[in-house]
């Protein structure tokens, strides 16, 4: 099986008056037809990540790497145009909340219908069917309701599955999900990966998932990249993500109050400042 | 004795046809010196509770009271200085314009406090900043130093029950196990009586002793510590809580 997608060295700066910040240094991976996850605490660079794929930096922010391929294509080496035939059509992004990624004055159905037309060029008429579908595939019920409504109409579960409904209605290869469920409650959480967990294994998806929370990676990924001042500092199995070494990764789990364990006082991460200089290890396949 | 005691309280919003019920005969009982958690998902009415006991909804019914304070439609103003709340965002509820100095100076003068500058040196010292913190604005602070200027706002007028809105919610782990840490010690130093909203059952299971289960504005469980280590609920809202917080599990969602 021939990985989906192939990343060295990636690195992303950002010009201060201080001088160069690197938000993302050096690291690279691979992603096959998996779910693979990416953790660290927030300014380890893991949304940075998700958007240098996409090329989603704005200047004067940099992307650099050795090499950035989907299927063979060097990323880096595309047009602008090229790009935006990528985005949404063979790799997607899910935010963490819709409330800020869907157009507050446009209807659902109207959105959905764009994206699915910009890329396949289809009729109105199957657009609309296609939309319907897809709202259907992500358990919203009575879909042709939805289908008229604005997004403030909709609950923070809804808008999430109506993001993600509207983000695969393409067929992309690839899903990246930045904090898809950080904004949701636990009980609608479930709802949203059951149907994202389906959906990549229906459909032979590769996931990039983004997330602070260790112990729903442990449980939803197959994979896991640990991430730390712009650093891959460990990568290990999901299921074995509470065996991990790296005094930074325990630490993390450490600082993580549990049912099960109760513990009179919660231990402080104690940071070591090798930790940021230690080479990043390789996520590749 | 009782420190906060509810009695069927009742919280609206909105008149007639608009009305909407947010809380609906909800009772605690949280003893002096206690930590109790609400617990529920959003819209469930954990925090109006909050927001109507330090009197930040008008529109309620029912019994409340705080200590020696029976709670009216107007509380006396050492009401305040008694009952401290701690809000979820540090970045929306410290003034971006004003120094640490200026927030914790305003309260401690609002309250009446003669020695401020001594007061403001020992409540940066209590809440774990040095006194460098003392002239800096909030955006030259990180999240959990933030957490730790609004927890020492909320301590200025000592005190002797905080109201905790999510306390920890807007922190990475490793910065909740710090301020999660600093609250249990300012408790026992303080003999503090906690109410805490949270949505995060491991949180609650840490600090409290005891917690009650919200759904649809209504109190559906009071559950203590035990028997929620236990995984041991009455309530099925309360059995799903406890399962979703283990982690994804895809064989529950199938049986659900």
């Amino acid at each position: 099986m021939s990985n989906l997608l192939d990343i060295e060295n990636l690195r992303v700066t950002f010009p201060t008056r201080q001088g160069d910040f690197q938000a993302v240094r050096d690291i690279s991976f691979s992603l096959g037809q998996e779910r693979l996850g990416i953790v660290g605490e927030s300014g380890s660079g893991k949304s940075m990540t998700g958007r240098a794929i996409l090329r989603l930096i704005r200047p004067p922010g940099q992307i650099q790497a050795d090499r950035m391929n989907l299927n063979g294509k060097n990323l880096l080496e595309m047009s602008h145009k090229q790009m935006q035939s990528v985005r949404g059509q063979e790799i997607s992004m899910v935010m963490q909340d819709p409330k800020f990624s869907l157009n507050p004055v446009m209807r659902i159905s109207d959105q959905i219908i764009e994206i699915y037309r910009f890329h396949t060029g289809a009729s109105h008429k199957a657009a609309y069917a296609k939309a319907l579908e897809m709202l259907e595939a992500v358990s919203i019920r009575d879909p042709e309701r939805v289908m008229k409504s604005y997004p403030h109409e909709m609950s923070g579960g809804m808008g999430q599955r109506i993001m993600i409904a509207m983000m695969l209605v393409t067929e992309p290869q690839i899903l990246i999900a930045d904090e898809p469920t950080s904004a949701l409650d636990v009980s609608v959480q479930t709802q949203v990966l059951s149907i994202i967990d389906r959906l990549v294994r229906e459909r032979g998806m590769g996931l990039i998932f983004i997330s602070h929370d260790l112990n729903l990676v442990a449980s939803f990924c197959d994979r896991v990249l640990i991430m730390y001042a712009g650093r891959i500092v460990e990568t290990c199995d999901a299921k074995k993500l509470h065996e991990a070494t790296h005094p930074y990764t325990r630490g993390l789990l450490g600082s993580l109050p549990r049912l099960d364990d109760p513990q009179p006082r919660l231990d402080a991460l104690q940071r070591d400042p090798a930790w940021r200089d230690a080479p990043s290890v390789s996520g590749l396949l | 004795m009782s420190q906060i005691s509810i009695n069927n309280l009742n919280v609206w919003f909105g008149e007639h046809e608009e009305r909407v019920d947010a809380v609906k005969g909800a009772s605690i009982n949280v003893e002096s010196g206690a930590s109790f958690g609400l617990v529920g998902e959003s819209g469930s009415g954990k925090s109006t509770i909050l927001r109507a006991l330090v009197g930040l909804v008008p529109t309620w019914s029912g019994s409340m009271a705080v200590g020696e304070f029976e709670l009216g439609s107007k509380r006396p103003r050492n009401f305040y200085k008694d009952v401290q709340m701690v809000f979820q965002d540090p970045y929306a509820s410290l003034h971006p314009r004003h120094s640490v100095d200026q927030v914790l100076g305003e309260t401690l003068s609002l309250h009446g406090f003669k020695d401020i500058d001594n007061r403001i040196k020992k409540l940066l010292d209590d809440v774990g900043l040095g006194p460098t913190f003392r002239f800096r604005y909030p955006h030259q602070l990180s999240g959990g130093q933030r957490q730790r200027v609004a927890i020492a706002r909320a301590l200025a007028p000592e005190p002797s029950v905080l109201l905790l809105d999510e306390p920890t919610s807007a922190l990475d782990v490793s910065v909740q196990a710090e301020v999660l840490n600093l609250l249990a010690d300012l408790r026992e130093e303080h003999k503090l009586t906690y109410l805490m909203v949270s949505h995060n059952l491991a949180v609650v299971a840490h600090m409290c002793d005891a917690t009650a289960v919200m759904q649809n504005g209504e109190i559906v469980e009071v559950l203590n510590v035990q028997d929620m280590r236990a995984m041991n609920p009455n309530h099925p809202y309360t059995r799903h809580l406890l399962e979703s917080a283990a982690g994804y599990n895809p064989t529950e969602i199938q049986s659900a």
